[in-house]
């Protein structure tokens, strides 16, 4: 057998650095759009942005809750605010304002962590965001997207730009191999499937898309045919690819870079129970704090490469 | 709506205004009187004589903006909204019942026109900076009024927003607190003092004006002095007096968070003749 498509997956850049090149190029074609930091521009990328628009930066200094809270009134003054910080931050200590000042009031906030997952590897737990996704989720209204590589997280921050309401989008520390060549085309609620295949599928958001085609590929060669999906849009979600996914492939996985427990699997296997169960299995944190360390050994220790991977779809083929 | 500048036509607004606080959480049998009437005459002179807003159209891009940050006081904006002709005054007694415009906090769901959601304390001032940032970039005249409670500004958050607005220089917003000195478990000396609180804004980097916040004419003074103040924000500390004009509402926790009954309901109607 062969793969449906090959990837390489050279390296590219990190995801936070796409999100601060996608940010220039907003600001560039909408004068509307600008930016908060809470002083950490230069590790967010925002500091492009910064440089080149001066007037419609705001740094905030390390006080994230009253930068959300400035960013929802600049938006309800017609302002496109992006509001970036280390997710922990963001999300963890800006909370309760999405939910007040941006979620319930739907103000056309926009709101990116950075340095998400357990990726950022030598600061530990205290910056490494691994709830992001589900408290994001917990806001009604809110679309929440994570983008795996660079072309995409280009095409997502369009798209949060020319949508009406609170988005939350997620990017990482760590370098981050190429999916995408060319644009097959981004939406709200959708999803991309990367590899055809109908033994299992294995849906996939962030860095762990990659790790799912490599595990694809490994299987390959045993004869096991692996449909690889990158659910970038996490709300709303695909349920439509969830539901195929289900009927034609009888298993899913679930990889990401999040606690197991509240992550994307829990959504996934909602829409599965609400259309066509099937088997699943979840990589994903498992109940704990990760620790220092490069994000490669990070990664391995944890559970998120596409070993791991491989091991789930071996257990979710064997319950079939 | 007509406006004015008349001390006397805005004080018998604000007995109005008065009325309807108190018939209105009276008739939810919840709410808060204490607060709503200690913020009277400063929302009062400030939608009928200092703010540049039109209930005809409510989101002029050039208007000026009020938030109440302490949105557990409602009513007052309510009050006044519904005495603009903003909102129907005959829907007022609907406060706090479902479906009703008038919810138990201020929601910009069902009224368009409010600037804000607020009923987390806190978040009022970060809102209102977003607002003036954003008129002062793109060259409006609109200022930005945020009504904070004191007992509020125990909130971490308004500090973070205090230190943006000295840094950043935000000349078009005002800070109105509402120093009525009760908050809802007793008084703020007893629960955590405020003082010197003209110094607190002032360390922030902020024009501090301190005024009698019933005081008509005191209070329009001091919007034109913040007005004309160029790089700093304004913080307006108005001393008030918690359930003012109703004697035994005034200076009483208990009314910081409880409706009159049916006689108390009368009695204050009496006093407010």
């Amino acid at each position: 057998m062969a793969l449906s498509t090959t990837y390489e997956l050279k390296t590219g850049p990190a995801t936070r650095e796409s999100f601060g090149k996608a940010l220039v190029a907003l600001g560039h074609a909408n004068p509307n759009v600008v930016v908060c930091d809470a002083d950490l521009s230069k590790s967010t990328y925002t500091h492009l942005f910064a440089k080149e628009f001066p007037q419609r930066f705001f740094q905030c200094g390390i006080a994230e809750a009253n930068m959300v809270a400035l960013g929802a009134g600049l938006a309800s003054a017609g302002k496109i605010p992006f509001v970036a910080s280390f997710a922990a931050f963001v999300i963890n200590k800006g909370f309760e304002q999405l939910r007040v000042t941006a979620a319930y009031p739907n103000v056309n906030l926009k709101v990116v962590g950075t340095h998400s997952g357990i990726s950022i590897g030598e600061d530990g737990p205290s910056q490494m965001s691994i709830e992001d996704l589900s408290l994001a989720c917990n806001l009604p209204g809110f679309t929440v997207f994570s983008p795996a590589d660079d072309l995409s997280m280009d095409r997502i921050m369009h798209l949060a730009a020319e949508h009406f309401g609170p988005v939350y989008v997620r990017a990482g520390r760590a370098k981050a191999p190429l999916i995408y060549s060319t644009d097959p085309g981004f939406r709200i609620g959708g999803s991309n499937t990367l590899l055809e295949g109908n033994d299992v599928c294995v849906l996939a958001n962030g860095l762990l898309v990659a790790e799912a085609i490599r595990a694809a590929a490994q299987l390959d060669a045993e004869g096991i045919s692996v449909r690889v999906v990158d659910l970038y849009s996490i709300k709303p979600i695909d349920r439509e690819a969830i539901e195929k996914a289900s009927r034609e492939c009888g298993a899913i996985v679930v990889a990401e870079e999040h606690l197991k427990d509240t992550g994307i699997g829990t959504r996934v296997a909602q829409v599965a129970a609400e259309t066509k169960p099937c088997p699943m299995e979840f990589v994903g944190v498992d109940n704990t704090y990760a620790e220092s360390g490069t994000p490669e050994g990070l990664l391995q220790k944890y559970g998120l490469v596409a070993t791991d991977v491989v091991a789930a779809i071996r257990r979710v083929l064997a319950r079939k | 709506m007509t406006k004015t500048s008349n001390p006397a036509e805005l004080a018998a607004i604000s007995k109005r205004v008065r009325r309807h606080i108190v018939e209105m959480i009276a008739a939810a049998k919840s709410g808060h009187p204490g607060g709503s009437l200690s913020a009277t005459e400063l929302t009062v002179t400030l939608f009928f004589d200092v703010m540049r807003h039109d209930p005809a159209n409510p989101k002029w891009a050039d208007r000026d903006h009020y938030i109440i940050g302490k949105g557990h006081a409602c009513p007052v904006l309510y009050a006044v909204m519904a005495e603009c002709g903003y909102t129907p005054i005959d829907q007022l007694k609907t406060l706090r019942q479902m479906g009703s415009i008038y919810q138990g906090h201020p929601d910009v769901r069902f009224i368009p026109a409010l600037e804000a959601s607020t009923g987390s304390l806190g978040q009022g001032l970060s809102i209102g900076l977003g607002m003036a940032c954003a008129d002062r970039l793109d060259g409006r005249p609109s200022r930005t009024y945020v009504v904070l409670g004191d007992g509020e500004i125990q909130e971490g958050q308004v500090w973070e927003a205090a230190m943006f607005g000295g840094n950043h220089k935000v000349d078009n917003i005002v800070c109105i607190v509402d120093y009525n000195k009760i908050q809802l478990d007793g008084f703020v000396k007893d629960i955590m003092p405020l003082d010197p609180l003209a110094d607190k804004w002032r360390s922030f980097g902020w024009h501090v004006i301190e005024v009698d916040g019933h005081d008509i004419p005191a209070l329009q003074a001091a919007f034109a002095e913040a007005a004309a103040t160029k790089g700093k924000p304004t913080a307006l500390l108005a001393h008030t007096v918690k359930g003012k004009g109703v004697s035994f509402m005034e200076n009483n926790p208990k009314f910081h968070g409880s409706a009159p009954n049916a006689d108390e309901l009368k009695l204050a109607l009496e006093e407010l003749a």
